[in-house]
């Protein structure tokens, strides 16, 4: 049986999905994380900051916030309920890297936490440094030509 | 009115990401590679400015955001820094999101125990 075939055949095997449910989910929980750093950028907006120089400080607060609720376990029951609500915030991100830290803290500070922290998140910062670098290429070679 | 528009949008940036991942199969690595290149790739051609105007965090927050934080950190280093901008203007405007994880992933490992 190749690759291909077996793949279909779980497919039989494996309960339906429930895509429309999990879409809502997602749709509700992760429009609500948005909302939350959407009320940390006005308050820093409010606080004397300007939309340039308050995004870092709103991405760090979210990781802040992310890294809380992963640590106390609460951000893996709301993987499991949001999916992609969960997983595409930056919350998700921080969830990626704290959780992989703490989980792998038995094999050592440099062998488990420094060598597993970017298990999750490597991939996602290696690619979008990747096409970074691409297109920043492009960009680059096209200064003057495109603003 | 921002914030109607940053729940709608950053709620159906993540359905479809769901989406995606129930109808293709797709691990959600995959997703979140392909979340991140993708807003790279719109953020370059200009595309992905006007969203994050008008959605603010539901546009910046979801990881397309983060692809799109890092190719328009590079490209307003252009100018300043000049071909160096390629290898360092991406990490200038997403280091603060990056460092704050690693910093509070080690911390938490130090006073967090690992769960069976």
């Amino acid at each position: 049986m190749d690759k291909a075939e077996y793949q279909k055949r779980a497919r039989q095997v494996e309960p339906p999905r429930p895509v429309a449910r999990n879409a809502l989910f997602a749709f509700l929980v992760g429009g609500a994380i948005c909302l939350i750093g959407q009320g940390v950028q006005t308050a820093l907006l409010a606080l004397g900051y300007s939309t340039e120089t308050a995004k870092a400080p709103t991405a760090v607060f979210m990781v802040f916030l992310g890294a809380v609720f992963t640590a106390t376990g609460l951000y893996d029951q709301l993987t499991k309920f949001a999916g992609m609500g969960a997983s595409l915030p930056i919350t998700g991100f921080a969830n990626a890297v704290v959780a992989p830290a703490i989980e792998f803290k038995n094999e050592g500070a440099v062998m488990g936490t420094g060598a597993r922290i970017f298990q999750v998140a490597g991939p996602v910062i290696a690619f979008g440094l990747l096409s970074a670098f691409v297109v920043g290429v492009v960009r680059f070679a096209l200064q003057g030509v495109w603003p | 009115m921002t914030f109607l528009l940053a729940f709608l949008i950053g709620g159906a940036l993540c359905l479809i990401a769901q989406l995606v991942m129930d109808l293709t199969r797709l691990t959600p690595a995959h997703i979140l590679v392909g979340a991140v290149v993708l807003g790279v790739i719109l953020g370059g051609v200009g595309v992905y400015e006007p969203l994050a105007k008008v959605a603010g965090a539901g546009a910046t927050i979801p990881l397309p955001g983060f692809g799109y934080s890092m190719i328009t950190g590079l490209i307003q280093e252009i100018p300043k820094e000049g071909w160096v901008a390629i290898f360092s203007g991406a990490f200038k405007a997403t280091g603060a999101g990056i460092k704050a994880a690693l910093i509070f992933g080690i911390l938490a490992s130090f006073f967090v125990r690992a769960r069976a």
